[in-house]
């Protein structure tokens, strides 16, 4: 995580100020953002992350001007932008369908909002040639956007995007209709895009792997809030509460009772009677009784000892790791995520029972 | 004893067979009512006519071709351009461009709402559009005669409020049949332009407005080129029934105003002289076809350029 006076440093690009969105009237209303307030840093790779309906895309689409909030103001780099029209705002927007013009080449695409800026023919020419060799199309130019494949479209839309020189580019799920491994290889080249253009990246996905390995930092959104911001790191060991330690990756919950809380650290006493040691999420109230949350990986399947105890339902081999599901005591499921060696298996058959070992510092307890 | 080669061969022969005879029907259609008629009309427009009509047959004289151009007159047998049938041609051309082009003005913006609207709520538009196609085309010219007479709703409605104190002559002129063709012909540019916006992909519009056109730009560089088979096919479907319109110069026009449908009916009615009639019918299709070859690539070639 960077230091406050890190942080400082960078100057804001885009911020939300207590943003509300609703569509339809009266009682049938839906808030698709619920006072959401953030504010993305310059050059930063800032990912907009929840499951579908999280209101992830109606805060890109507030961004971009094609739709207005009806609370709230959106300010780039300090001015209020929320009353201007799309083309009058200077951020650009990658189409999670591309929305290439299909009456268009691959080069008119690209050039079509610097046409609309009137620039001159010969700046048009070369910023295009600059794109295409940036999403390394140039060969492609003259090609119908029927002629390409979806990984080449993906590309155009990005060089068409990027083209105007925009203050903060949109991208709206721009991978989710590449396959496998394409995607990959896009991840990475978004990555080197936005380091070599050094534009703010705006980045909405529902894809919580896709978050971790490209952002600088991350939004958690859920119900039209925004649950917890910060970098990958601290999403996936930090989480603040139940949805987004869910959401991100796999985890084990746990009840447990607050012995002793200071300075975000705390001792909790499980279930099983024993006492561990945990960070504690921002913004938790003190009380009793607290749900904290283990990775499966920060935990050992054990024959003997351990914090914790119980029966092995099923054991799970993945190939690098293998999952040993666990029933606890006291009724509750626990996964252990173990790497595998090469000469032997983990050696937990289903019905042993067996001990969890918690690694230290595992243990973190959340918000709610 | 046949071989193999000889069976497969004798499968692809009956195949070729069926092929042919399951298309038959089609193909007699095709050539019993619209082929054939045509060569009969073409045909007639070689033959002498006859005296109360008809033709003679066996008897061949290119006289129907010619005075489709050319009068002589009466009196001295000098030649000259047939003036009267050319000032109606021209008429019809100017008549039916400037349909097309006020229903592609009047549409256009309709088309765009209907395909505006929620998906639930586009049906009953369009059906309110189709609504006078269930009436008589007689019908609705009278109608628009009811509109448009010198005591009729219009004049009535201007006298009344002081604007004219005399009413205004639309009856009986070029207005009068360029109000009605617009009227009639309206819905045949709404449906195949709604068509074609209904399909529009809107995505695009925003990507256009994200790109800094305003709402101008994205018209004319996104919406126009992206809907310009609807454009072409509402223009062509106007633009072919004006040029041959009959019922609505002959009750909006008068006598006076005739246009190529008229000219036509009247060569095979009281003109009796069918090998004109005939040689008239085929000028005009001509016309149409030209035009549209003309329409169709020159919206081809914007299109290849910016469209």
């Amino acid at each position: 995580m960077p230091k406050p006076e890190e942080a400082e440093q960078k100057r804001v690009a885009v911020e939300a100020r207590s943003i509300v969105k609703a569509f339809g009237q009266g009682s049938n209303a839906i808030r698709a953002l619920d006072n959401v307030s953030v504010a993305i840093r310059e050059n930063e790779f800032f990912t907009l992350l929840g499951p579908s309906g999280c209101g992830k895309t109606t805060l890109l689409r507030l961004i971009a001007g094609f739709e207005y909030p009806t609370e709230g103001a959106i300010l780039l780099y300090g001015d209020d932008i929320a009353g201007l029209p799309p083309f009058k705002r200077p951020v650009n927007t990658v189409f999670q369908s591309y929305a290439l013009f299909p009456h268009l080449t691959v080069s008119e695409n690209v050039a079509f909002g610097l046409e609309m800026l009137g620039r001159s023919k010969d700046e048009i020419k070369s910023r295009v040639a600059a794109m295409l060799k940036l999403v390394h199309m140039e060969e492609l130019g003259n090609r119908r956007t029927d002629q390409i494949s979806g990984g080449q479209a993906q590309r155009v839309a990005l060089a068409r995007a990027l083209a105007p020189g925009p203050k903060v580019l949109l991208l709206d799920e721009p991978l989710s209709a590449l396959d496998y491994k394409l995607r990959k290889e896009m991840q990475i080249e978004l990555k080197r895009m936005q380091s070599e253009t050094g534009i703010t990246f705006i980045f909405v996905t529902h894809d919580q792997e896709e978050a971790l390995t490209m952002s600088d930092r991350i939004a958690v959104m859920s119900k039209g809030r925004i649950l917890q911001v910060g970098s990958p790191w601290d999403i996936y060991d930090k989480p603040a509460d139940r949805f987004v330690a869910d959401f991100i990756g796999e985890t084990n919950f746990l009840t447990a009772a607050v012995v002793d809380i200071a300075n975000s650290r705390a001792t909790v006493r499980l279930s099983s009677g024993k006492e561990i040691p945990a960070t504690v999420a921002e913004g938790m109230q003190p009380k009793h009784e607290a749900t904290i949350v283990v990775r499966p990986e920060h935990a050992r399947a054990v024959k003997k000892g351990g914090q914790l105890s119980g029966t092995v339902e099923n054991v799970v081999y993945f190939g690098t790791d293998t999952h040993i599901h666990i029933r606890l005591e006291d009724g509750s499921p626990f996964t252990v995520r173990q790497q595998n060696a090469r000469s032997e298996f983990c050696g937990f058959e289903i019905g042993d029972p067996a001990g969890i070992e918690i690694a230290a510092d595992a243990a973190q307890v959340l918000r709610d | 004893m046949s071989s193999a080669a000889e069976i497969a061969r004798q499968t692809q022969q009956r195949e070729i067979r069926n092929r042919w005879l399951l298309s038959a029907p089609a193909l007699l259609i095709i050539f019993f009512a619209a082929i054939g008629p045509l060569f009969v009309v073409l045909a007639y427009s070689f033959m002498v006519k006859g005296d109360y009509g008809d033709v003679k047959f066996g008897q061949y004289s290119l006289d129907g071709w010619f005075s489709v151009f050319f009068q002589r007159d009466i009196f001295d047998d000098t030649l000259t351009l047939a003036d009267a049938h050319l000032s109606i041609f021209w008429r019809s051309l100017k008549l039916s461009f400037f349909t097309t082009l006020l229903t592609l003005l009047l549409g256009f913006p309709t088309a765009y709402f209907i395909a505006t609207r929620p998906r639930n709520t586009r049906e009953i538009w369009v059906f309110l559009v189709t609504i006078p196609f269930w009436t008589n085309l007689l019908i609705r010219t009278f109608a628009m005669q009811q509109v448009i007479r010198n005591e009729g709703v219009v004049n009535s409605v201007l006298m009344w409020t002081g604007i004219i104190d005399q009413p205004l002559q639309i009856m009986f002129t070029d207005t009068a049949i360029l109000l009605g063709m617009v009227y009639v012909y309206l819905p045949l540019m709404i449906l195949p332009l709604y068509a074609s916006m209904e399909k529009l992909d809107f995505r695009l519009i925003e990507a256009g407005y994200d790109l800094y056109a305003g709402r101008l730009q994205v018209l004319w560089r996104v919406i126009i080129p992206l809907v310009k088979p609807g454009v072409i096919a509402g223009s062509i479907l106007v633009f072919i029934p004006s040029l041959g319109a009959y019922v609505i110069p002959r009750v909006l026009g008068g006598g006076k105003n005739l246009m190529l449908g008229n000219l036509i009916e009247l060569q095979f009615g009281a003109g009796r002289n069918w090998p004109l009639g005939a040689a008239l019918s085929i000028t005009l299709m001509v016309i149409v076809m030209v035009a549209l070859l003309f329409y169709v690539r020159n919206a081809a070639r914007s299109g290849a350029q910016h469209g």
